[in-house]
């Protein structure tokens, strides 16, 4: 594009930013009120944050979404990553379009549905629902995310690097963990993160496939606000959007200052 | 063998907790509601055998979708879903390109910042950037607050629990699905080419909408579809932000399974909008592939 | 290196009656605190063929933006047909330009990015056709003209582009490194005929480029840049045969080039001490140089002849040793050690075979050219 940037463009990035910002920025400001109507100021107060910690229904469920973010997340990315290699690499083989098929789907499937289906089906396998099952459901849709995020990375990756590890002595399998792993681990790790965030945000899905022992912190929230507005649930609100940001921030900084340090590298490189 | 136990995996996950559970939601939409444990008949048994098997089948009958399309309930939240669905999707083509627009036009070094600044809320809880809006919108919230002290209004307008919430709340956190490949898309554009445009006698509005707007489409199509498709099927924003006259058929989905505990018409709905998500689907396919075949 | 003249007779530079079409008076561009164009004047005439030559960063194309109307100029002005152009938008200049990436519209075909300017011109619609018609035809376009810009190929494209950017019929065209995305076959055919073109269609064109093959082909006149300046406007032939420094003279083909210093021997001749125990080369030359000046001798490896025997009928002969020879074909450079460590290049003619050819490395030969063949420079 060309580099002409007008007041037009300015008015569009600042309404623009402001419409996704401010709503965070008043869910972060008043979970520091100190009444308990969201909507009136009364003074500075920390206490919200202290009630949190003490509601041991809100912890626990914490701990629930986070063993499953975790177990999925890995699961998923283990998974993803092979489903990923099959798309790129294995060539044909009977039923890749089903497969494919299986991997894309679930990208655009509303959730009512994936929920709904996976619930029938441990219902009608008899499994009883809880950590398990969350688990299951959450790695079978994030594993199509990371497959994605992977396969993209694979489908640019030289092939001849692979080849060049064979024909000096490498098995097939130590190939790909000496020579493919390195050079796609970022978008695993994307990916991965990908899916723990999936995991962690995910109401529906884990409405349909959560037992009585099993409630994530999705489902406490929707729960809590369906009765309305509190400033406990901006408290919590403000603690994750602070982890989502410090987590974002400090990941685009890493990757700015290895593409910084790349560069000079190379300029380095050159000018000898 | 390896190859064989690299495809085996991921494909036996998938087609045991993907598509196996579609077969049962459609066996089921295909039975009956009934007041036993699962809800529904007939149930397979198999203990009598080939018999079980034919038994079931002669139970099956597409009862549930007939009521489907006598009860205007449904066909109303399937139209009400896709009225939704488009209007927002307007919206967020309205608010977003402007926005993909401006960062096209910034400065290099500008941009990964405002790229972070648009994928921020993505990796943001999505219940609690619904929830942000319930404190604005609500009738004593900020947003009526502010424009009572500013004098616009002397009465606090009712926009929590009706549809205009419901719009508000879904172009808010789909947006960054539409901005993302609108940018991508715009800053793909040479910029000689809008030069060669006003260097062949064009305005810069001109050239605005001869070049830029049609080399825009593709990815106003790819954010169009990446909104419109989720949307449809979308549950929280309309039974957080909506009232008990927004109808969104996720929600009908929702309350037919856990409120009134049909299995069955659940599941004939959830088959009725897959069928409808179909033809989306299919578009944006053909898009993102006729897409790549120009890249090439 | 052969200069195929446009036409003898045409050399409005030196008409002092002739009313240039472009002036540029003293114009600076600075952006930032870089400045890209210092101080400079030139005049442009009617029907040129002009090229704008230099390395990268000498502020060729930023003298070609200032044309076009995308950049302008922080000091000076820049007159067109006597008419101060500052105020004039792009899209109101009588000036177009073919872009470096051709910057053809890739949503539309062949025939409408051809069109696309006249229909934004006072062109009445029913002329429009009629005039893409002429510029298909002029361009050898007409079988593509349905085709989008992405099914044709790259030579294809660069006359999309011309045309494109002549429809409008301008008074100036400006082609900003036009051959530059082309393989070397397909550019010197392309030359041709944009010099065919250009002369069919009268119109002036102002050319940039880095390609000194380039500019010796095409051009009526060439300017050579170095940082913002411009360091000598002439010729072609001029350019080459008569270089006004180092500068000009490296850049523009092959060169040797001699350092030593200069005394005058009468009329225009000079004799040019260059090494301990060598004789002094003598040399006519342009140039005004005082006694004891420091000088370079720049002699063009074409004209220095390699043989077995010291020469007896010219003036300078000098004895090396072969060190490496370069054999293209057509000629052959012969690299040649002198006792000082000096390395002249000789260029011969391979008008024989070569089973027959007579010189092989390490052996001992004289370099002889005569007291024209060179220039001497001050700088």
């Amino acid at each position: 594009m060309s580099r002409k940037f007008t007041w037009f463009n300015a008015t569009a990035l600042t309404l623009g930013f402001a419409f996704l910002y401010i709503p965070m920025i008043v869910l972060v400001v008043y979970s520091f009120n100190e009444s308990k109507l969201v909507t009136v100021w009364a003074g500075f107060s920390t206490k919200w944050y202290g009630e949190l910690f003490r509601n041991q229904a809100f912890l626990d469920a914490a701990w629930v979404t986070l063993k499953v973010a975790v177990m999925s997340s890995t699961l998923a990315t283990v998974l993803g990553t092979m489903a990923a290699y099959v798309l790129v690499r294995a060539g044909r083989f009977h039923g890749r379009t089903l497969f494919s098929g299986m991997i894309y789907a679930p990208l655009v499937m509303p959730e009512v549905i994936t929920g709904l289906s996976l619930l029938l089906l441990f219902i009608s396998l008899n499994i009883p629902r809880g950590v398990f099952t969350i688990v299951l459901a959450h790695t079978t849709f994030s594993m199509c995310y990371v497959s994605v995020v992977v396969s993209s990375r694979l489908a640019s990756f030289d092939r001849s690097l692979e080849e060049a590890a064979l024909d000096l002595g490498c098995t097939p399998f130590d190939a790909f963990r000496s020579v493919t792993l390195p050079v796609i681990a970022p978008a695993v790790i994307s990916g991965w993160l990908l899916a723990f965030t999936l995991s962690l945000d995910d109401l529906v899905i884990a409405s349909f496939t959560s037992g009585p022992s099993s409630t994530t912190l999705p489902i406490k929230i929707f729960s809590a606000v369906r009765l309305g507005v509190s400033p406990e649930i901006n408290a919590l609100s403000t603690i994750m959007i602070a982890i989502v940001t410090v987590g974002v921030i400090t990941a685009s900084l890493m990757s700015k200052r290895a593409l910084v340090k790349r560069q000079r590298d190379e300029q380095r490189a050159f000018q000898q | 063998m390896r190859r064989f136990t690299l495809i085996a995996v991921p494909y036996l996950w998938l087609l045991a907790l993907f598509l196996v559970p579609f077969g049962i939601v459609f066996k089921i939409s295909l039975s009956d509601a009934a007041l036993a444990i699962p809800p529904y008949t007939p149930t397979l048994d198999l203990s009598e055998g080939w018999a079980g098997i034919k038994a079931l089948f002669a139970e099956l009958d597409f009862d549930n979708f007939v009521w489907l399309t006598q009860d205007d309930l449904y066909w109303r939240a399937y139209l009400s879903s896709l009225q939704i669905a488009l209007f927002s999707t307007l919206g967020c083509l309205l608010v977003g390109f402007p926005i993909a627009y401006g960062m096209a036009n910034a400065s290099e070094s500008w941009r990964p910042t405002l790229m972070m600044l648009v994928i921020l809320p993505f990796w943001t809880s999505f219940l609690i950037r619904v929830y942000a809006w319930i404190g604005i919108l609500s009738t004593e919230g900020l947003l009526n607050q502010f424009l009572m002290t500013i004098g616009i209004i002397s009465e606090p307008l009712q926009i929590l629990n009706t549809n205009k919430a419901v719009y508000i709340g879904i172009i808010y956190t789909y947006l960054p699905f539409m901005i993302l490949p609108i940018y991508a898309s715009l800053e793909r554009i040479d910029g000689s080419l809008l030069e060669a445009a006003e260097d062949l006698g064009c305005s810069r509005l001109q050239a605005f909408w001869l070049i830029t707007v049609p080399l825009a489409r593709p990815g106003v199509i790819a954010g169009s579809f990446l909104v419109f498709i989720p949307t449809i099927g979308e549950f929280v924003i309309p039974s957080l932000l909506g009232g008990s006259r927004t109808l969104m058929i996720g929600k009908v989905l929702w309350e037919e399974f856990f409120s009134n505990r049909d299995w069955p018409v659940a599941s004939a709905v959830a088959v009725v909008l897959l069928l409808i998500l179909v033809i989306p689907i299919v578009l944006f396919q053909r898009n993102e592939q006729k897409q790549r075949e120009a890249e090439q | 290196m052969a200069q195929v003249a446009p036409r003898p007779v045409f050399e409005p530079w030196n008409e002092p009656a002739a009313k240039p079409l472009i002036q540029f008076q003293n114009v600076t561009k600075r952006f930032g605190e870089f400045t890209a164009i210092d101080n400079l004047s030139l005049d442009i005439y009617e029907r040129e063929f002009f090229a704008l030559l230099g390395p990268s960063g000498c502020g060729k194309t930023t003298m070609m933006r200032m044309l076009g109307g995308f950049e302008t100029p922080t000091e000076g002005k820049i007159l067109l047909g006597g008419q101060d152009i500052a105020p004039v938008p792009p899209n109101k200049r009588p000036v177009n330009m073919m872009f470096q990436s051709y910057a053809l519209f890739p949503h539309l075909t062949v025939y409408d990015n051809i069109a696309f300017g006249l229909k934004r011109s006072d062109m009445p619609k029913s002329e429009i056709a009629g005039r893409v018609e002429e510029m298909l035809k002029l361009t050898r376009l007409g079988k593509f003209a349905g085709r989008k810009p992405h099914q044709i190929s790259g030579g294809q494209r660069q006359r999309v582009a011309l045309a494109r950017a002549l429809a409008k019929a301008p008074k100036l065209l400006l082609l900003d490194e036009p051959l530059g995305a082309l393989d070397k076959k397909l550019r010197t055919e392309t030359q041709f005929e944009l010099m065919d073109i250009q002369e069919r269609t009268g119109t002036t064109f102002v050319i940039v480029t880095h390609d000194q093959e380039e500019a010796m082909t095409v051009a009526s006149r060439i300017a050579v840049m170095n940082d913002g300046l411009l360091v000598q406007v002439d010729t072609p032939g001029r350019i080459y045969e008569t270089p006004n420094s180092t500068y000009v003279a490296d850049f523009i083909g092959d060169v040797n080039i001699i350092e030593g210093t200069a005394q005058p021997a009468g009329e225009g001749a000079y004799t040019v001490a260059w090494a301990e125990g060598q004789p002094a080369l003598s040399v006519q030359s342009a140039t005004e140089l005082g006694a004891g000046d420091r000088c370079f001798f720049a002699i063009r490896p074409e004209k220095v002849a390699i043989s077995a025997e010291k020469p007896a009928d010219r003036p300078n002969a000098v004895q090396g040793k072969i060190l490496d020879i370069a054999y293209l074909g057509n000629i052959s450079t012969y690299h040649v050690e002198l006792p000082g460590g000096v390395i002249i290049k000789a260029q011969t003619a391979n008008d024989r075979r070569i089973s027959r050819r007579s010189f092989t490395w390490e052996d001992s030969v004289w370099l002889s050219w005569t007291a024209t063949a060179g220039v001497l420079l001050a700088n």
